[in-house]
């Protein structure tokens, strides 16, 4: 264990296949920098998105979960990102209801061709969860070292 | 109240459906349980419908209704809300189903007579107040003292789905059951988490909730598997009780009638009827009006969308404290 170091948050991004994802990759072959704390899960579409996943990233030590996925009307699918946008304000709404950190939790709408979107959301997210510190409302101890 | 065991004797006597599903008797007077009858001499010993009968029968219907022969059910109005729903969710066989609906003033539990005051009971006599007999004496207490939490929040006296009515149907009426979802907005998220630390750290995860609930009925669950670490009550920490309780009130959103049934057989009296009716309140808010189960043809808000509905990032700005 390092004692040292600064702390960072871990973050979680799910990207969609189509558009986020891809954006990731278009950040990356312009050298657009965004902190490696940030960990990408790849998903076919952000209607994809169980919301167990969020709390099971949390659980297993992420600090920030945020949910990137084709602009409303884009939707590989057509319409699946409609959907996440419904189950997401939701679960949100429910999170924040329980009195865990609202801004622990995000969705953006990212396209394959905004590659500096991309860049700059992942880091004004990691500064969000940076300023808010450690995850400790929804940390599973049975997870922890 | 005796209409409701005659018309359960008459169905099975004419040969109308070859069971019953209703009340029977308990322990104590007080403690009716859901119960399958299938004969008459049956339903003369054993069928109750009383003060008593809170118990929303609908979800034995999933079950029950694919079985050979025709079945009767009684419904209370907040009852045929989840019969409803059920059925828009192609769950029970309506053509199997022989449904009454019944006139419903509010119904207690021995609970709620005991946080009314009452000690050592031994009958009750139903009326514009309760008499209640006890060992002690008897007692008159006002009936909306002594009425289950679902009864005092009742949404609507209306039932909407039945072959055949016993008593008067009934209307919407107004309701502030959202009332102490909104106390609940109000406060800081340092209290709201201190609020659900203490509430949900009573759970003991009987699942009780969960086996009650009509819009809890898939044939698996994610709260039964081995791997997911949350299949039951963690020791070492809060994790497992927050994801019980956040994933099991998000899979009936939208589909909760707010029955009130998991809140009522809490052994540990965990206020669960805040966390379903926080996602009835905020549909409402985000999605305009619903209500499971009160219709047939309505889309449920989650399998449904508008082009300009609001972005998550609605939560960040909206109700609750902003601090
Ligand atoms: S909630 Fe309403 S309809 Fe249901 S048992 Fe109570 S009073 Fe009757
Ligand atoms: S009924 Fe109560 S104690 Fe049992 S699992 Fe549900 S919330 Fe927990
Ligand atoms: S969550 Fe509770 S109130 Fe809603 S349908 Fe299930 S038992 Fe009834």
């Amino acid at each position: 264990m390092q004692v040292n170091k600064e702390w960072t948050p871990t973050i979680v991004a799910f990207c969609c296949n189509w558009c986020s994802y891809a954006g990731a990759d278009l950040s990356g072959t312009n050298r657009l920098q965004y902190p490696a704390n940030v960990k990408i899960i790849r998903i076919p579409c952000s209607c994809r998105l169980n919301p167990m996943f969020i709390l099971r990233a949390f659980q297993r030590g992420a600090d920030g979960v945020i949910l990137c996925g084709c602009h409303p009307g884009d939707c590989h699918y057509t319409t699946g990102n409609y959907y996440a946008r419904r189950r997401m304000t939701l679960l949100f709404s429910m999170l924040e209801y329980l009195g865990i950190e609202r801004e622990r939790t995000r969705v953006e709408w990212v396209s394959a061709a905004e590659g500096a979107k991309f860049a700059a959301t992942m880091n004004d997210f990691v500064k969000t969860v940076t300023a808010l510190g450690e995850n400790k409302r929804l940390e599973d101890l049975r997870c922890k070292e | 109240m005796q209409r409701v065991k005659e018309k359960a004797i008459e169905l099975l006597r004419s040969g109308e459906v070859s069971r019953v599903l209703g009340w029977k008797t308990g322990e104590f007077f007080y403690d009716l349980t859901p119960a399958v009858f299938e004969s008459v001499e049956e339903v003369e010993k054993g069928f109750v419908f009383s003060l008593f009968s809170g118990a929303n029968l609908s979800k034995y219907l999933i079950a029950e209704s694919k079985k050979e022969g025709k079945i009767a059910v009684f419904l209370k109005p907040c009852d045929s809300f989840s019969f409803v729903q059920l059925q828009k969710e192609h769950r029970i066989k309506r053509e199997n189903i022989y449904a009454v609906g019944i006139q419903c003033d509010g119904m207690c539990d021995g609970e709620s007579l005991r946080s009314a005051g009452c000690e050592g009971m031994t009958g009750v006599e139903d009326g514009e107040s309760l008499t209640v007999h006890t060992l002690y004496g008897d007692q008159v207490i006002e009936k909306k003292e002594a009425l289950l939490g679902k009864c005092q929040t009742c949404k609507s006296k209306r039932i909407v789905d039945f072959d055949e009515l016993i008593g008067q149907q009934g209307e919407d009426v107004p309701s502030d059951r959202f009332a102490e979802v909104a106390k609940l907005e109000a406060m800081t998220p340092e209290e709201r988490f201190a609020f659900w630390r203490t509430e949900l750290s009573r759970c003991i995860r009987c699942n009780a909730c969960r086996n009650v609930c009509p819009a809890c009925s898939c044939e698996k669950c994610v709260f039964d598997n081995p791997v997911s670490g949350v299949q039951n009550k963690a020791v070492a920490d809060s994790f497992e009780e927050n994801m019980f309780h956040i994933i099991r009130a998000f899979h009936v959103t939208a589909r909760c009638t707010d029955c009130g049934e998991c809140s009522r057989v809490c052994p540990q009296n965990i206020p669960l009827h805040l966390l379903n009716r926080k996602f009835i309140k905020d549909i409402n808010e985000l999605y305009g009006d619903y209500q499971a189960g009160a219709d047939f043809d309505s889309r449920p808000p989650l399998m449904d969308f508008r082009m300009d509905d609001p972005e998550p990032s609605v939560i960040y700005t909206r109700g609750g404290a902003a601090k």
